[in-house]
């Protein structure tokens, strides 16, 4: 870490050494008052010094916050329930599906949202009941499908194939599934991901909603839709609710079903700076009050009548995941070293690149100093420490002079990043939870050799690097 | 926002970005201050670049400052302003860019808490302006308005013709740029292009022909319209930026934007943006939240509408006016102003450009 | 690599071109022949004064150790690329 005592007391009168730099003016450039602020750095992480927690654990390292995670969980329900009477929420595994951020979210009432038998079979694991299981994606395995079936868990049909096997499985084990049917359509604000579940506009949702109906295995409760990710504009899910809602009614109608449960998918935007978005997140990204404003005054208005004839408002269903935990993780790393490059442009190479940070493919994350950087900010590439070309943390960001063994701060990375990282070349760093009380757990271990190798089997004839006679 | 009582008198105008080309309406609106009849006080204009040439303009300008991109921040932003206001007491703003009204309106309860006061539209007001929900604000000034389509796909371009959408017709960004496309494979690819840069959705628009004429006024907040000045182009730039205008009487206009300005209540100034058709209809194609670059010309026509925001900002209750007369011209031209190296070395070190203080010592 | 062992006439920029140089307190400089102008911050105006009286290598870093808490492998590599990127800047704008 840097030098902790006072450089005054240790060096006599001697200023403190700024690396001398030289900046060219170039038209549409020089405005140094409008880039970062040169006063910002972050010295701790939920009042945990940034330097004690490289010291335990290395850098690079994921720290997330226990209390973080809680209030933005308690923020969202918050804005729906003081909207709407019946919402329920469900964690979206694939956002980030290490046990402790899953469990803090599980002990504050949220359900799973699961994508695949792995993730089934991690909730389950956790202790999660499989009633409280909700079944996305478009690959569910037979095997995987059964054990659902028997426990309960409920089910969202992304396409007929797997509507049939769901029915033949019901009618081997003499069952009645209830299942929710994934719907897509035009929101007129996204871009439709028509390739999941049955489309509205087609007759082909309401095609698989007799189907069901004409079977005596299924019964369908519910609706999902999953319209996007990174959804900025909040009007998208007013047209959701509107959408869903026209269908629910023709549903009933025409196929005599009565349904439980809306889902409303995730796709809630975080505070992150997409690439190509000119505003900053602050400017851009609807609040959860927003986005609850936008999707239940039309379901409340198109379910009014409905609950007026004494049929229950349906439960609001939630599958919200990177606006609820991106921004409670943030990554260490440290500069390995400075560089200029050939066209003068200068760049750091930090201890973590695109493997550890996926993310930093479509976002421009927040980078922060541990102290405060004396000099004039330059123009700087952040790279990572593959020895690939693509791995750019940064590629323009206003920084002052670094020093190798300075740590910074990336942020915000809770989404995405601890599910989609890769192990490749290096290993995969330390993730830690600061708990209320400064408490600090380690929830994942970096990789050793052994992590990566037990895997691996080595033919009889290739267990050595030389040829036997 | 029940707005303090101010009477302005260190007002920072941004947009002084005044290229030839291209100009930001912050000079002109600087100039129309310096001929106001009630106002002698100070001006600062605000700019982003170093070369904005409005910055370098002792004329209009006492002093000239650089702000951060409204990209960097709320508090990067309010940091810089409480800087000005120490610097030079500054006790109101008039933004004049579209790019920095969000982020005004979002502050403009700390602004004020600063001391720093403005008189510009609600947020609400602003969202009303989006491009996709012309149909709406069109249907409050009594106008039509060209059929507007979001489109979210590509695909779009090549069975628009079974939703009645025949080429040519225009390809617009949420936020700003349009081409004029006259098959799919043009369409799709100006859709690619700008949805790239300005993200989804991307609007299709009914390709109008006609001719394009403009009004400026306040909104006084409470459903008035205050000293109106309307405008046809004679000229205009490669960019379809007027360069010459006439001043216009014509009374639909009128009506249209008073009608506007009652039923959004609208607050501050604005730019209503309307095309008259061959045939005789009136298309509103935008209202923008700030003076147009040509304000100068409601100051050359009488009707110096810095003067009614004065007023307003100081809780007065501007007389009526009559709209101004007609057949009154502007005509923009260039000039090369001499700026000293060394205020350019002030604008680049310290992001600013003040008064040089009177020598105490007039001898040698 | 230390400093010593650098052909100074490689390293260092163009006397002529370093004289001509208008450098002002504020780190703001102007290159009368290019038209360009850049920035500098403390100590890069410290070495350019320096270098605008013809110090030799030798005598800016005694000044800038003298002045500044700094030791000499980091002193060396950091005035290594000063002066690298000066002259480029001064020699291919
Ligand atoms: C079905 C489903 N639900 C929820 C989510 C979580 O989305 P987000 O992180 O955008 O909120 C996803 C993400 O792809 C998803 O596919």
């Amino acid at each position: 870490m840097t030098d902790q005592s006072d450089p005054e007391a240790q060096a006599g009168k001697l200023k403190p050494w700024i690396k001398p730099s030289i900046v060219m003016h170039r038209s549409g450039l020089v405005n140094k008052f409008g880039a970062v602020r040169r006063d910002r750095w972050q010295t701790d992480i939920e009042e945990v010094p940034i330097g004690e927690l490289v010291h335990d654990f290395g850098s690079p390292l994921f720290v997330i916050s226990e209390s973080k995670l809680r209030d933005n969980l308690h923020r969202l329900m918050r804005a729906f329930t003081a909207r709407y009477p019946s919402v329920r929420y469900a964690w979206s595994y694939k956002t980030n599906y290490l046990g402790a951020v899953c469990n803090t979210f599980h002990q504050e009432g949220a359900w799973a949202e699961v994508v695949s038998a792995f993730e089934y079979e991690k909730a389950r694991a956790l202790g999660v009941p499989g009633e409280q299981i909700l079944f996305n994606g478009p690959h569910k395995p037979r095997a995987i499908l059964e054990r659902a079936i028997k426990e309960d868990a409920h089910i969202h049909i992304d396409h007929l194939d797997e509507l049939y096997l769901i029915e033949t499985i019901a009618k081997e084990t003499g069952k009645v599934v209830d299942v929710t049917i994934r719907l897509n359509f035009e929101t007129g604000y996204t871009e439709n991901w028509g390739r999941f579940g049955f489309n509205v506009e087609s007759g082909q949702a309401i095609d698989a909603a007799w189907r069901i109906a004409r079977s005596e295995q299924l019964r369908l409760t519910g609706l999902h839709s999953h319209i996007g990710t990174f959804v900025l504009d909040q009007r998208a899910y007013g047209a959701q609710a509107r959408i869903m809602c026209a269908f629910l009614q023709e549903a009933e109608d025409k196929t005599g079903c009565e349904i439980e449960t809306l889902d409303f998918g995730g796709g809630f935007a975080s505070h992150n700076a997409l690439q190509g978005i000119y505003l900053p997140p602050e400017q851009v990204v609807p609040s959860f009050d927003q986005y609850a404003e936008a999707i239940c005054t039309p379901l409340i208005e198109a379910t009014y009548e409905r609950s007026a004839r004494g049929r229950p408002l349906p439960i609001l269903i939630l599958e919200t995941g990177r606006a609820v935990v991106d921004d409670a993780e943030s990554l260490v790393t440290t500069v390995v070293a400075n560089k200029r490059l050939p066209d003068g442009r200068r760049c750091v190479v930090a201890d973590a690149g695109v493997n550890t940070l996926f993310t930093a493919f479509w976002y421009n994350h927040q980078v922060l100093p541990t102290r405060e950087l004396i000099g004039t900010p330059e123009e700087t590439v952040i790279y990572g420490p593959l020895c690939m070309n693509i791995d750019v943390v940064r590629s323009s960001i206003l920084l002052a002079p670094l020093k190798a063994g300075d740590t910074l701060v990336i942020s915000p990375v809770g989404a995405y990043n601890n599910t989609q990282w890769l192990q490749f070349i290096e290993y995969r760093p330390n993730v830690v939870m600061v708990h209320p009380g400064k408490e600090v757990s380690l929830v994942r271990s970096a990789e050793k050799l052994d992590s990566i190798t037990a895997h691996e089997h080595l033919p009889k004839h290739l267990s050595s690097p030389v040829k036997s006679k | 926002m029940s707005a303090i009582m101010v009477a302005p008198n260190r007002i920072a105008v941004t947009g002084m970005n005044a290229r030839p080309d291209n100009p930001g309406p912050g000079l002109a609106v600087a100039r129309c201050l310096r001929e106001a009849k009630n106002y002698s006080g100070k001006i600062i204009g605000l700019g982003y670049e170093s070369l904005d040439p409005g910055l370098h303009l002792p004329a209009y300008c006492d002093a000239g400052y650089l702000l951060p991109y409204p990209s960097s921040g709320d508090d990067a932003f309010l940091e810089r302003i409480e800087l000005i206001r120490e610097r030079e007491q500054i006790d109101s703003m008039i933004p004049c860019l579209d790019a920095e009204l969000p982020i005004m309106t979002r502050l403009a309860a700390e602004l004020e808490k600063m001391g720093v006061a403005t008189f510009m539209p609600t947020s609400a007001q602003l969202e009303l302006r989006s491009k996709d929900r012309l149909d709406e604000l069109a249907g409050h000034a009594g106008t039509d308005a060209p059929k507007t389509k979001s489109v979210t796909e590509a695909g779009f371009f090549f069975n628009c013709g079974q939703q009645g959408w025949h080429y040519p017709f225009v390809v617009k960004g949420i936020f700003y740029d349009a081409e004029v496309v006259k098959s799919a494979e043009q369409g799709a690819a100006a859709f690619r292009r700008i949805s790239a840069q300005w993200g989804l959705p991307v609007l299709v628009q009914e390709f109008l022909e006609g001719e394009e004429i403009n009004l400026t006024a306040v909104g006084d907040g409470k459903g008035k319209m205050l000293g109106a000045v309307m405008m046809k182009k004679l000229a205009v730039t490669d960019k379809g930026k007027a360069w010459a205008g006439i001043s216009i009487a014509d009374e639909r206009l009128f009506d249209a934007s008073a009608a506007l300005v009652a039923a959004t209540q609208w607050k501050g100034p604005l730019e209503v943006e309307v095309m008259r058709t061959a045939d005789g209809t009136y298309q509103l194609i935008e209202i923008n939240p700030r003076f147009p670059a040509w304000i100068y010309l409601s100051a050359g026509a009488g009707r110096n509408l810095l003067e009614v925001l004065l007023q307003l900002m100081r809780n007065e209750t501007p007389p009526e006016m009559e709209p101004a007369p007609a057949g009154v011209i502007y005509l923009r031209y260039a000039e090369d102003n001499i700026v000293p190296l060394a205020d350019y070395e002030s604008v680049i070190m310290h992001g600013w450009r003040v008064p040089v203080p009177e020598p105490e010592n007039h001898k040698q | 690599m230390t400093l010593d062992s650098i052909d100074e006439q490689v390293i260092l920029p163009d006397p002529m071109a370093l004289k001509r140089l208008a450098v002002s307190e504020s780190g703001f400089v102007f290159d009368p022949v290019s038209g360009h102008s850049f920035t500098v911050n403390e100590t890069g105006l410290v070495i350019l004064h320096a270098l605008q009286r013809d110090s030799r290598l030798n005598d800016i870093r005694e000044l800038l150790s003298s002045d500044y808490d700094v030791d000499s492998q980091n002193l060396d590599r950091d005035l290594l690329e000063f002066l690298g990127s000066l002259s480029n800047q001064l020699e291919h704008p």
